[in-house]
């Protein structure tokens, strides 16, 4: 197993093994042996995969769960979704199989320092990126309402296993929002991950409410590492200037108020 | 010519590296022969829309469009971190006038840090991307002697090529002419994205191009220094481009693949110790 470690933190990049697949409703749920990603790992980190066969772009997953694992101290579960070529390899890989994986990736969820009720929305595989975030806030004494949704029932994460671990979880098939909006004035914080359109109806709904908000934003990556500048994300400084930043480096987690959704399309 | 500043073989290819931070999160940049920068313009760019980089067979179609904070942006927020590393830092440049070309020539020449310049002649798409058109050798060279004019002559001028075959050696014999010390051979090829936007493909389809355009040169113009850039994905394919005349080479599109290969080939080929014959001759 070969392991690129450099520094006490940040990514490494690293020959990972699966260690156990499942299929979980309309996901495939990964378990890899990554040395230092999961240790590493924080609330809305993410890894890049190699699928290798001629594709160079990488394909980037959401680190949903960190745990011990046939002996493993921090295995790493990902939730993949079959959608492409890429998708579909992975999904395919039997226990046992090698796979270069680079991460933790990204820059992860900012926690609040008092104990606030949070509101986390995860839509479809994009949930994910919320479970160890709801974990986190719980330890800190938050209370967590958790609205899962998906298109269908196939499509919501682990709702059962969610209300295991969560305070309050909901589940909203087909249209959330109108579950968002009974929940936000109750809130002091809220956290999507989800579609563009969710996470811009969830921006817009907080606007003006005094609930501060993170978006765990997915966009298209290539390297997934910040080298190649091919994920732009547009944003509004303080003074309202526009800029372009990397979703991968820059975010993917962004305060809601800074993406400017009109220019992110 | 200025002495040859790369004490290994293997620099990463522009545009390919983000700012460098976040390569050196993978490796020692001071273990590279040189990082070399995204191309900087005078003023910021933006870049482009989405999607910018699509998967092709054995590749990648690119239309970043030169995204950068500008020269100025470039040296107070990039150049520093990367100088701190102790990165062998070249920068690249580019510019939509013969002017632009030389000022930042002369901005970058007189900054401490820099131990090359690369001038950009080979943008997949210059006149979209508002760049100066220097397809033919008549206007490479021009942008060339401007840049060398104000640079200082112990900074080593680079210019880069695209892997044209039909046109790239008489095009490399004109930027010497007008003062390069050494021609970067290979960039993104030319390309449409499945929208029909223009980019560049790059990545192991078009390695054999590239390959056949470092021979070309090389043989047209043995006594310059000839770095190979085009499709390296390990240190077999490295190898090949010195074997056809190259003195050095670019990894690029492989970093996006994995962030460890320069570092990795740079370490498995070793660092230069010998000249290459002909050097003294010039």
């Amino acid at each position: 197993m070969t392991t690129a470690t450099r520094t006490a933190t940040g990514p490494v990049h690293v020959t990972a093994e699966v260690l156990a697949t499942k299929s979980v409703g309309a996901f495939h749920h990964l378990s890899l042996v990554a040395p230092d990603v999961g240790e590493r790992s924080r609330p809305g980190s993410f890894l890049a995969v190699s699928v290798g066969d001629g594709h160079l772009a990488r394909r980037a997953f959401w680190i949903h769960r960190v745990g011990p694992m046939g002996g493993h101290r921090a295995v790493v579960e990902i939730v993949v979704e079959e959608r492409g070529a890429g998708s579909r390899a992975l999904a395919a890989l039997p226990a046992g199989a090698p796979v270069a994986v680079t991460g933790p990736l990204g820059r992860p969820f900012a926690l609040p320092r008092e104990p606030v009720r949070c509101l986390l929305i995860g839509d479809g595989y994009a949930a994910a990126a919320l479970t160890g975030l709801a974990e986190r806030l719980r330890e800190r004494g938050c209370g967590v309402h958790l609205v899962l949704g998906g298109s269908d029932d196939a499509h919501v994460l682990e709702p059962l296993a969610a209300r295991r671990s969560v305070g309050h979880v909901e589940v909203a098939v087909g249209d959330l929002t109108a579950a968002v909006l009974r929940a936000l004035p109750e809130v002091d914080v809220a956290y999507a991950a989800a579609s563009p359109e969710t996470q811009r109806f969830v921006a817009d709904a907080v606007a003006g409410t005094g609930v501060t908000c993170q978006v765990a934003l997915e966009r298209p990556l290539t390297c997934a590492t910040g080298l190649c500048h091919g994920c732009p994300v547009p944003v509004l400084d303080d003074q309202g200037d526009p800029h372009v930043v990397r979703a991968c480096v820059d975010g993917p987690v962004f305060r809601a108020g800074r993406v400017d959704w009109e220019a992110l399309g | 010519m200025s002495d040859w500043p790369f004490t290994n073989p293997v620099l990463t290819a522009s545009g390919c590296g983000g700012t460098g931070r976040e390569l050196a999160a993978y490796g020692d940049l001071t273990e590279l022969g040189g990082f070399v920068t995204r191309s900087v313009t005078l003023q910021e760019r933006p870049g482009g829309g989405e999607p910018r980089i699509v998967e092709s067979p054995s590749g990648l179609v690119n239309a970043i469009g030169l995204q950068n904070p500008g020269v100025v942006g470039f040296l107070r927020d990039e150049l520093p971190p990367l100088v701190d590393l102790g990165a062998p830092v070249v920068v690249s440049i580019a510019g939509h006038s013969l002017g632009e070309y030389a000022e930042l020539a002369r901005t970058v020449g007189r900054t401490d840090g820099v131990i090359a310049l690369e001038v950009n002649l080979s943008a997949p798409d210059p006149l979209g991307s508002g760049l100066l058109d220097a397809r033919e050798p008549f206007q490479a060279g021009s942008v060339v002697g401007s840049c060398r004019r104000d640079l200082r002559a112990d900074l080593l001028l680079l210019v880069k090529l695209r892997s044209d075959v039909s046109r790239v050696a008489e095009t490399a014999r004109a930027v010497v002419e007008a003062g390069a010390d050494a021609v970067v051979v290979g960039n993104a090829q030319p390309a449409a994205l499945p929208d029909g936007r223009a980019g560049g493909l790059s990545g192991p389809a078009i390695r054999p191009q590239s390959l056949r355009c470092v021979a070309e040169v090389a043989r047209a113009l043995p006594d310059t220094p000839l770095i190979g850039c085009g499709g390296i994905m390990d240190a077999d394919d490295a190898r090949e481009y010195l074997a056809a005349g190259a003195r050095a080479v670019q990894v690029g599109t492989a970093l996006f693949h994995d962030p460890t290969t320069a570092f990795r080939i740079a370490r498995e080929i070793g660092p230069q110790t010998e000249p290459p014959a002909g050097e003294d001759d010039r």
